[in-house]
């Protein structure tokens, strides 16, 4: 099993190859992606691409953590509400 | 921009799209086949660390990465019909237009996805959703899981649950005792799927049983379940409900295929009320693996010209459209479901809006205008296909474009000449 080294919310972590950023998120103890209108937490939902809760910034882009792998030094950032 | 042509054109890399694109490539004929996920399978043969391929979907895989002339774009996203036989796309390189001859649409379905008490809550997901994220790595070690909802699809989570560490503390099927029981008298009629049943049969599967309400503050903590006649509560951290499948039909909506059931409309060929345009798999009535690679492989066929190929997988196709019919029958939705969510139950997970502030409306414009319901990143994928279950209300037709994206791509839109207004 390979490990490949990235950052979440500043924090460094290590992290099986070929795992989604959803996957990384729920291994680093909190699942939630981004934070609701009305401020409440969120996490990944559907898993396959189509409710959007998941979108979370990657190098300074949004993507879909339960869409996108995992790659060495990819800086993950929770979303606000955006 | 990276333009892109060929004369077969397939959207969804799911056993639909394979089969779809293994059976047009024997006429010689480019084919691309776009994908959104980053790996090919779709969501019933999703790879991924945690994923044990059957021995089916490697060899559809094999043989189409065997093929030159078939071309995968993974990760890739269809943003718009942006001409006469072209549509724009987008992925992590960039964008770019894919003019084609034929198209065919495996697009495939996603879950049904019912409001709750709580639905919102970290911690709960989709049936099929959780899969998917147990097979791109997600954990569940010594994590409690309830499984809630219709259909086969929750035994087949419960297997991937137990395998990724997970304890299934509740299986809860809301069909009842006797749909169930005569959905297995009758199953002999497709053994493979009476293996596959023995294999994934649960201990702690139970029908007539439901979600009520998941608990917690920040995240899951218990989740409350009518289980026949009694009320229990439950700990767990993870709750995965899936309410039955539905056939992902905005793109076609766009291009204006005719729909019907709810699903795209297609001929004994698998073509769409529109010339050149096919479709096959979920996205035209859900029905499972075995009918989406007959649907696929006529669907491959017919729009590269090979006819008798086609004809001679129609029985085919008819034996697992029996199945599917049987299956639709039995997981029918207890109508109790559509009272699960109470006023202040939010409807719209992008733009918060609860159950309450969209019940006075008459259908999508008012919501819309009155509460932004249905306006926020999905586009109403989730909450429009909630409420057309729960408040009868046809989906609105799609608008450009179907999936977020960046303003690098928007610019790309070819401007429509405005219609006439009468």
């Amino acid at each position: 099993m390979k490990l490949i080294s990235l950052t979440i919310a500043g924090l460094p972590c290590q992290v099986q190859e070929g795992i989604t950023v959803a996957a990384a998120l729920s291994a680093s103890g909190q699942d939630h992606c981004r934070i609701s209108v009305s401020q409440q937490p969120r996490a990944a939902f559907c898993g396959m691409g189509v409710c959007q809760e998941c979108r979370v910034i990657i190098d300074g882009i949004q993507r879909l953590a339960c869409q996108t792998l995992c790659q060495g030094g990819m800086k993950i950032e929770r979303s606000g509400n955006k | 921009m990276n333009n892109v042509r060929c004369e077969v054109l397939i959207i969804g890399a799911g056993p639909a799209g394979m089969a779809a694109a293994l059976a047009a490539s024997e006429s010689q004929k480019h084919i691309v086949m776009l994908d959104d996920n980053p790996r090919p399978g779709g969501q019933i043969w999703r790879d991924g660390p945690a994923a044990v391929l059957p021995t089916l979907a490697q060899f559809y895989r094999q043989a189409i990465t065997a093929l030159d002339n078939v071309t995968l774009l993974s990760g890739t996203k269809v943003v718009a019909q942006s001409g006469p036989q072209q549509l724009l796309y987008e992925n992590d390189k960039g964008c770019g237009t894919i003019d084609y001859q034929r198209l065919i649409l495996c697009c495939g379905a996603r879950e049904l996805l019912l409001p709750f008490p709580g639905w919102t809550l970290p911690g709960v997901t989709g049936a099929g959703g959780l899969q998917a994220q147990i097979k791109n790595g997600l954990s569940l070690q010594g994590e409690r899981v309830v499984i809630a909802g219709s259909g086969p699809l929750l035994l087949a989570v419960a297997d991937s649950v137990t395998q990724a560490g997970g304890k299934v503390t509740l299986l809860a099927e809301q069909a009842s005792v006797t749909s169930l029981a005569r959905f297995a008298s009758g199953l002999w009629h497709w053994p493979e799927k009476v293996r596959q049943s023995l294999r994934l049969m649960n201990r702690h599967y139970r029908a007539n049983s439901y979600v009520l309400e998941a608990q917690g503050q920040q995240r899951l903590t218990a989740v409350r379940v009518q289980q026949g006649g009694k009320v229990r509560t439950i700990d767990c951290s993870r709750l995965a409900c899936g309410f039955g499948l539905v056939a992902n039909i905005e793109l076609a909506m766009l291009m204006g295929c005719r729909i019907e059931n709810a699903a795209i409309a297609v001929d004994d060929m698998q073509q769409t009320s529109i010339t050149n345009l096919y479709a096959a798999g979920e996205c035209t009535g859900v029905g499972g693996s075995e009918l989406a690679l007959a649907e696929g492989a006529i669907a491959g066929y017919a729009a590269s010209g090979n006819i008798a190929s086609a004809r001679a997988l129609l029985e085919k196709r008819s034996k697992w459209q029996r199945f599917a019919a049987a299956v639709s029958q039995t997981f029918v939705l207890n109508p109790r479901l559509k009272t699960l969510g109470t006023a202040d139950t939010f409807l719209c997970r992008c733009e918060d809006v609860s159950l309450g502030q969209i019940s006075r409306h008459k259908g999508w414009t008012a919501a819309k205008l009155n509460s932004r319901c249905g306006m926020g990143a999905c586009q109403g994928k989730i909450c429009a296909t909630a409420a057309r279950y729960l408040l009868d209300w046809p989906l609105p037709q799609p608008r450009v474009p179907l999936t977020p994206v960046r303003l690098e791509t928007l610019v790309n839109l070819t401007p429509q000449p405005p219609k006439d207004i009468n």
